[in-house]
Formats: C-alpha cells, structure tokens, sequence
C-alpha cells in the first residue's frame, strides 16, 4: 500500500470507494496522488469535559485538532451549526444516519480531563459511511502545559488513518526571528511548533545569525553566526541552549550546514581566498573532508535520505545550478536545464523530490523537481520567495517570503507540493530560513 | 585684536568649505564668542574643530577623501576602472599609515538568494584584497568578511538601491600587523 503513495505525486485526489451503503465495507481513505481536489468534510463536536473545569482545555484541544486538519487543505469541518445532533457523550452510540445527512464523510469525538497539572485526551475516529471505527480508540495524557502537543498528536492519528501517511502537526521548525529596518535587521534564531504557537527564543539579538538547520532527531541545530566577527558554524543544543563553535581557520568563512542523515557530520560551505567550496566534518573527530574543488561558488548542499548523495549549487556553468555528487565528493551532475537560476536544493525526506529556489525574470519561486531534474513544477511565485524546508512526510513546504521596496518585510508561509494551500504561517515578528524539524515521540 | 582677525578669516574659509560639504561639519563644535558678552560693535569671532577628513593620516581622510568602497556589477567581482582607482589611493595609504590592518568587507543586494550571496560577497571581498596585495601590501594586515545581502546601505528594491549596495568597504583600525 505505502509504495502507492511513494510514487511521484503531482496533485491530490480524494478517492472513495465508499460513497454508499452499498459499499459499506470499504474503508475511509484519503488518497494522496494525481487528480481533483476536494476536501474531506468531517464533523469535530467538541470534545466533551470529562471533568469539572475542564471545559476550556477541551475546547482549546478541539480547536487545534480542527485547524490541524483544515490547515491541511485536504479536510474541511463541518460547522457545528450544521450538526443535527451531538454525542451523547464519549462512548456512547454514534447516530451515523444524523452524521451522514449533514455529509460527514469522517467523525471524530473525543474527552478531555483535567487534572491538577494533568491533562488527559481521549479520542475515536469514524468512517460515517460505513458506520465504522478507524482504528482503535487511543488516549494521551501529559502535563496541561503540553495540551498543543496532544492536540497535534491526535490530528496526526487522524490524519494518518485516512491518508495512509504520517502526520507532521507533532512538530517544531527552527527559523530566524526578524525585527528592525531592513538596513539594520536584528535576527535570532527561534523555535515554534510547526504552526507558529510556542515561539522561544535561542540566541539574542547582539549579532547576524543565519540559517538554522535542525539534526534529524531535533536534538541540535546548526546555524551561521558573525559573533567572532566573520561567519562561522555554531552548534546548538536545544535542551540546554548550550552552544560551540565548528572548528573553522583564521581567514576562512564557513556558513551553509546541514546535517547527515544520522547526526554524525556537518556539510556546509567554507570560503577561502574568494573561492566557496563543500567540505565535510566529522563532528566526533574533528576530521575535515574538502567535496568540491572548483574557482566557482558551491554552496548549499543537502543529503540525500540514505546518505550516499549530495544535491548542491554551483555556478561552475556561468550561472547558479543543482547538481549531486556522491557523498564522498566525485564528478557531480547537473540536474537542473530550466531557464533561470537555482539555488538551496533540499532533499525531500521520501528522497523522490528535490526542492530548490528558482530566480528568474526578477521573480521568486519555490519549486519542486524529481532527482534527475525532470517534472520541475513551481510551487509559489513573488518578489523574493527562498530557503524550502519539508515537512516530516514530505507532503509539505514551509520557506520565507520578503516583500518589496524599503519597509520589506519577510513572512513564513508553507505550501503543499502540489502547489496548493499555501498559507502565512504566523509568528510575533518577522520570520525567515525556517528548518523543519522531526516529528516529535 | 590681530588674533581675532586672524580667527575671523580662517573661519571664513571654513564657513565656506562648510556650505559645499555640510555634512563633514559638526555644529556641536561650534563657539559663539557672542555668549560670552562678545566685542562690542566688533565681527562675530567662531571657533570650531578642524575637519579630520582634511588631516591625510586620519581615518576620515581615508574613508572620505580617498574612498573606502567600490562597487560592482550585477553578480560580478570584477573591479571597475573606477574601483582600481580607490583602491590605488588605499593601497597607497595603508603603504603610508602602516601601523593600521584593514577588513574588506563584501555585499550584495538582495537579489539572490541568502547563501550564493554570502559566497558573492566573499569573492567580491578578495577582488579587494588581491588587488590590494598587487600594489605591495603585505597579505598579513587585510582580512575579509563577507555579509551577502544582510547589511545593505540603501534599502529601496530598485537599482538605484542595488548599485549602492554590491560593494567592497574598507575598513580600517589600528592593529597589531601580525
């Protein structure tokens, strides 16, 4: 079933098998792939309060859980106006006929109980329908300052059991903060869950930082800092904040990293003498490693999901390209024809996809393309759009956005690869470089 | 009395200087003798500061009168007659005032994404710093820096703004030659 799903997807298709009685014994499935879009309608009554003085945390659960999926763009909720009866209560008989006359294609109910500092949710899904259950009923319990994480928990469940895909709401993406005149921005490297609640702040404002990039198990984040005056690669633990510096030689500027697949190396660019290579670091010895050799700019490389290849930008041709090298370094190849420039390639973590920055004619896009450089699909176009980031499942992209003339400012949005829903993603102050990190156990 | 008239005309001469280049002129050193009870039926006698721009050994006359940036082309690091020509009067300079070290720094404008920008700079920064060294200077007091399209000095999304800002700035500060 997943290799269905692995295959290249240009659009979605919401496919039903089960619009009927007759067809009952089909399951609720969400297929992601080619086709027309429609959005699954689904009913959320609130989840009920189990117990006294619960009634806000249930509420607040329910709300995130729906804009979860509405977020998506493949689910649309059911207005509760529309509802022509409610739960009885969590465990009690499902009147399916009142959930498919108002077209609830899948319902969710669940409880909430707050206890001292503990929060308890518990939650079932239905496909209408076939007047079924979607898997089993499943329970989160954590401390109430964690509620968005149970909320995001149980959307992901949801989402998972029609789609047939893992989720990405149990998230976090590290970004650069942006405040002040464009002349004199203040920017800090900042973490956020994926939908912009729960802003912290890891470095203050005192120099330029760049370019977070968070490890796959979202236990560190590299990032490019002028603290010692020129740029150089920090490392940042993200439980304690601690930090340190990749070793880096008088004269020369490092900035760029990401991290391989398990953690251990940092890739990144290292200008020397004018000249902008790849190099490679061993992060538990020390040991450098120099991938490209060329008089051109090779910047911004990213791993492939096994490790073995390097997609990167040159501009060894006469203007910026992909290109992907083996992960030990090697004769590279161009994979990028289109016309324009292109620049920050990102390996999808399904390793189907490539999404880069495209400029051209004076505009911005985000764009996609297969690894061998053929179905370049453009995702977004502006002024200034650059910097993708996926998803966990690799269904969606977040990048930052900078807006034209003297008070430009730059935004966070996210977009579906298949160029829809794209959406402002909110944060206090402005937002730029987001990495998006694992989803959260 | 001769003192006085002496002082009169020698602000004359800066008050003129002062109209072409307003800016070079800080009021803030300006005295008014005329605060102080002043020469009764006498010319009004000021006194302010001497330009440090006009002293050659400042780091005024380095950054102003000589010229401390030059600018490039669309995505190119290559030194425009012009730029060789600032940067014949830096490399003469430094020559002269050895006990200071400098950082070319090197931008970009904004068009272009954060990390070729980054390595954009870093290229135009040498072109600096190579061409520097070609007149004599010893490699050991010029460093670089590139800041890509973080630090622009004009901020509209127009070419006006663009040319300003792909450039190579020296700076200078009096350092240990190492």
């Amino acid at each position: 079933m997943m290799t269905k799903f692995m295959t290249f997807l240009a659009a979605i298709m919401i496919a039903f098998a089960n619009v009927g009685p007759a067809q009952a014994q089909e399951p609720l499935r969400l297929t992601l792939r080619d086709g027309v879009i429609e959005a699954l309608p689904f009913a959320l009554p609130a989840f009920q309060a189990e117990v006294a003085g619960s009634e806000q945390m249930a509420a607040d659960i329910s709300r995130v859980i729906a804009e979860d999926l509405n977020g998506t763009g493949l689910f649309r909720q059911i207005p509760s106006s529309a509802f022509i009866s409610s739960p009885a209560g969590f465990g009690s008989p499902i009147a399916f006929a009142d959930w498919r006359a108002v077209n609830a294609q899948a319902l969710v109910v669940g409880a909430v109980a707050v206890n001292g500092g503990q929060v308890t949710v518990k939650f079932r899904l239905y496909d209408v329908f076939s007047g079924a259950e979607m898997g089993e009923g499943l329970q989160f319990a954590g401390t109430t300052d964690g509620w968005r994480r149970m909320a995001h928990k149980v959307a992901d469940v949801v989402y998972s059991r029609i789609t047939g895909e893992s989720g990405y709401f149990d998230s976090r993406v590290v970004y650069i903060a942006e405040s002040g005149p464009k002349d004199d921005r203040a920017k800090r490297v900042a973490i956020m869950d994926y939908d912009g609640a729960n802003v912290q702040y890891l470095t203050d404002s005192s120099t330029i930082v760049l370019a977070p990039r968070f490890s796959p198990n979202g236990d560190r984040i590299l990032y490019t800092s002028y603290e010692s005056g020129f740029p150089r690669i920090n490392i940042l633990d993200v439980a304690t904040v601690a930090r340190q510096q990749l070793g880096t030689a008088e004269g020369e500027m490092a900035f760029s990293p990401r991290f391989s697949r398990d953690g251990r190396q940092v890739i990144y660019s290292l200008a020397n003498g004018g000249n902008t290579d790849i190099y490679r670091t061993d992060l538990a010895t020390g040991q450098n490693t120099r991938l490209t050799n060329t008089p051109a700019i090779e910047t911004a490389p990213s791993f492939s999901p096994d490790g073995n290849q390097i997609v990167f930008e040159s501009d060894r041709s006469g203007s910026q390209q992909l290109y992907i090298m083996p992960a030990n370094g090697g004769e590279p190849q161009r994979i990028s024809f289109g016309n324009g420039r292109y620049g920050t390639p990102v390996w999808s973590p399904r390793g189907d996809l490539i999404a880069f920055t495209k400029q051209q004619s004076g505009r911005f896009h985000i764009g996609v393309m297969r690894t061998d450089g053929t179905e370049e699909r453009l995702l977004t176009s502006s002024f200034l759009d650059e910097g993708p980031t996926w998803a966990p499942n690799g269904r969606v992209i977040m990048f930052g956005r900078e807006t034209q003339g003297a008070d430009g400012t730059t935004s966070l949005y996210s977009v579906d690869i298949t160029g829809r829903n794209l959406r402002r993603v909110t944060t206090p102050q402005g937002g730029s470089d987001p990495s998006w990190g694992p989803l959260q156990r | 009395m001769k003192h006085i008239i002496k002082a009169a005309l020698l602000i004359g001469v800066l008050t003129l200087s002062a109209c072409t280049n307003a800016d070079r002129f800080g009021d803030g050193n300006t005295v008014d003798l005329n605060a102080n009870g002043g020469f009764p039926g006498g010319s009004d006698v000021n006194q302010s500061s001497l330009d440090p721009s006009q002293n050659p050994a400042s780091p005024q006359f380095f950054s102003q009168t000589i010229g401390d940036r030059v600018l490039f082309a669309v995505d190119t690091s290559t030194l425009t007659a012009q730029g060789r020509a600032t940067l014949d009067g830096q490399a003469g300079w430094l020559a002269t005032n050895s006990d200071y070290l400098a950082v070319i720094e090197g931008h970009a404008d904004e068009q272009g994404t954060r990390e070729y920008n980054l390595a954009l700079g870093a290229r135009r920064a040498n072109a600096v710093r190579e061409y520097l060294i070609s007149k004599g200077l010893p490699s050991s007091r010029i460093r670089t820096v590139s800041y890509g399209k973080e630090r622009p000095l004009a901020v509209c999304s127009a070419e006006t703004c663009y040319s300003q800002n792909r450039r190579a700035v020296t700076i200078i500060s009096i350092g240990q030659n190492s």
